[in-house]
């Protein structure tokens, strides 16, 4: 599992209210949210954001509500991954549940800048900024993971109708 | 490395032979638990992934408790959901009015956890079961209904805050001041995405009461759970509730912890979280010109029989002040009845008090006791955030159920002391 693209850079404490504002939360269309992500802190972001593109910032990104829909209107815009020094708990367990990369490197969230090229190789959890050519080490997904965010998420990855097996308790 | 109780139960539920703090894991799980809010949620995407069956392998528990017995059209729609879905895959552990209580009361009540297994509940309050040397986190609705297919979830593996405490009480202190007063030191997000875990000489004057209060607001000072070392009063507790076997996981001697609290118990006075966060706390003797028109003692934290012992004790005899109105909570069927037969409910309601039916009710705003704009409350409960009991303009004093009844009878914030002479 790869991803290659452009790095849109943003700040420490990127809330989910900036990242998907409550005003837009009555619809689930994944369409409708990436047409207003980071809306209120980047009105450019929709018209740049190329698919594969990647989202790195700073410390305690996703803080705030706990509403899914912030990752997914990050996912739905194109992001291929957010790369962060750290995530919020919630938005860490959301974002992997809907089957968007994330990765913790406090090394690459502070090194890359706009604009950089960057590429990652989740298998080995290395982190290459093409542009200053510059290498980081982020811990790599373990299979499970992988798999999940391969699949579209947890509920897709589990899919397929489990049957039960054993005794009830 | 050694690893943190937290870690070993971690470990043990993913069959690896050790865990560290930041691995991604999968993990096993003993109990699966959703209520009348997050249960239709979770079936809606159980439902939608098209699964045929439940898994077996960990106990599923649906509790009917935050808008119960239904307070409208559509909470009874959500409590049809779950008990049509409960009907449908055989739930036996479907908890309805009549035999519903407060979720985190009644899971502990009927054994349904015990020391060393691992719980995730679609309620943020889940981390009570720490209480009992367990490993419990809430989640969301998505990683309840992937778990409710797979009796299985993923966890980050936390790092963890130890806190030692040492030393004994003060006279009408409890778990509800220990926990609103270490809230106080290290604010609400102290122990972010951490384990706190609970250990030392100081366990010995903490009852299992005191500790699933504690536990339970664990998630107030933003930690993943909040666990205690297990001991003989955890044993006993068990004893009387449980007959499966379970293992007691202990901390490695050599254990990494990011931070170590030392917690003295002596010095801990009554405390009060004023509006609008749990972390505002002050000494109860400092309310004295804090004025108040309803106290609530219930709820999750502090529904207890020993909570609601408390209340009779500083009640007895006693009447709230008038025009304060009192709501008493018993959070189970079990401690309802407690309260029946040992005299309680005529106390309370000699002292002017209402006894409503066990449900979480105005904790989270939601019936039986809503504040209007600019009213004050007194609640043993676990948030006071702006309009969490009602209006934006209410404000909510968090406050053990000592603090609480003996406020009812002053007309506002007192320590116990005031009305009961020693
Ligand atoms: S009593 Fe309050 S905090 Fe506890 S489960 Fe109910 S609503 Fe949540």
């Amino acid at each position: 599992m790869r991803a290659e693209g452009t790095a849109i850079k943003y700040g420490n404490n990127v809330d989910t209210d900036v990242i998907i504002p409550a005003r837009y939360l009555a619809t689930q269309s994944h369409i409708e949210l990436a047409s207003h992500c980071m809306e209120d802190i980047d009105k450019s972001f929709v018209s740049r954001v190329k698919p594969g593109d990647i989202m790195v910032a700073g410390a305690n990104f996703g803080c705030g509500s706990s509403r899914e829909h912030a990752p997914i209107a990050i996912k739905a815009s194109g992001i291929s991954c957010v790369i962060a020094e750290n995530f919020a708990r919630i938005f860490y367990r959301n974002a992997i549940n809907i089957g968007l990369a994330i990765l913790e490197c406090p090394e690459a969230a502070r090194s890359i800048g706009e604009g950089d090229e960057v590429s990652i190789d989740f298998d080995t959890g290395i982190i290459k900024n093409v542009t200053r050519d510059e290498k980081y080490q982020a811990q790599p997904f373990p299979a499970f993971i992988k798999d999940m965010i391969e699949k579209g998420g947890l509920m897709a990855s589990i899919k397929g109708g489990r049957k039960c097996t054993k005794a009830l308790r | 490395m050694g690893m943190t109780m937290t870690q070993k139960i971690l470990a043990s539920h993913a069959g690896l032979p050790s865990v560290a703090a930041g691995q991604l894991i999968k993990a096993k799980l003993d109990l699966v638990l959703a209520n009348d809010i997050t249960g239709p949620v979770a079936i809606n995407e159980f439902e939608k992934a098209g699964f045929e069956d439940v898994d077996r392998t960990a106990r599923i528990a649906l509790v009917m408790d935050h808008f119960a017995p239904n307070k409208d059209i559509k909470s009874a729609e959500s409590c049809k959901k779950c008990r049509t879905f409960s009907k449908r895959f055989g739930i036996e552990n479907f908890y309805d009015v009549g035999e519903m209580g407060i979720e985190h009361a009644l899971i502990p009540e009927k054994g349904l956890i015990a020391p060393g297994e691992a719980a995730i509940g679609a309620d943020s309050h889940t981390c009570t079961y720490g209480a009992l040397g367990a490993f419990s986190t809430g989640v969301g609705s998505t990683d309840m209904a992937a778990a409710m297919a797979t009796g299985e979830t993923w966890f980050k593996v936390p790092e963890a805050i130890k806190v030692n405490l040492i030393g004994k009480k003060q006279r009408w202190v409890s778990g509800k001041d220990i926990i609103l007063h270490l809230i106080g030191m290290i604010g609400v997000d102290g122990a972010l995405y951490k384990s706190l875990e609970f250990s030392g000489d100081g366990l010995a004057d903490l009852s299992m009461a005191d500790r699933l209060t504690i536990s339970n607001m664990a998630i107030e000072a933003g930690a993943k759970n909040g666990i205690f070392a297990v001991d003989d009063i955890t044993l006993r507790y068990m004893q009387e509730r449980c007959d499966r076997s379970f293992e007691s996981y202990e901390a490695d001697p050599g254990a990494e912890y990011v931070r170590i609290i030392d917690l003295d118990l002596s010095e801990i006075p009554c405390t009060v979280s004023w509006p609008h966060l749990p972390s505002n706390t002050h000494p109860a003797t400092e309310g004295g010109n804090i004025e108040i028109d309803q106290v609530v003692i219930g709820s999750c934290t502090n529904g207890n029989i020993e909570d609601m012992a408390v209340a009779a004790e500083i009640l007895r005899g006693r009447h709230i002040k008038s025009g304060l109105r009192g709501i008493v909570i018993p959070a189970t069927p079990k401690i309802y009845m407690q309260c029946v037969d040992r005299g309680y409910v005529r106390i309370f309601m000699d002292a002017g008090c209402i006894v409503s039916t066990p449900t979480c009710g105005p904790c989270l705003g939601g019936h039986m006791g809503i504040l209007a704009a600019g009213e004050r409350a007194v609640s043993t409960t676990n948030r006071n955030f702006v309009g969490r009991m009602g209006h934006t303009e209410s404000e909510v004093y968090l406050a053990s159920p000592a603090v609480a009844a003996a406020s009812a009878i002053t007309g506002h914030i007192s320590h116990p002391g005031e009305v009961v002479s020693a």
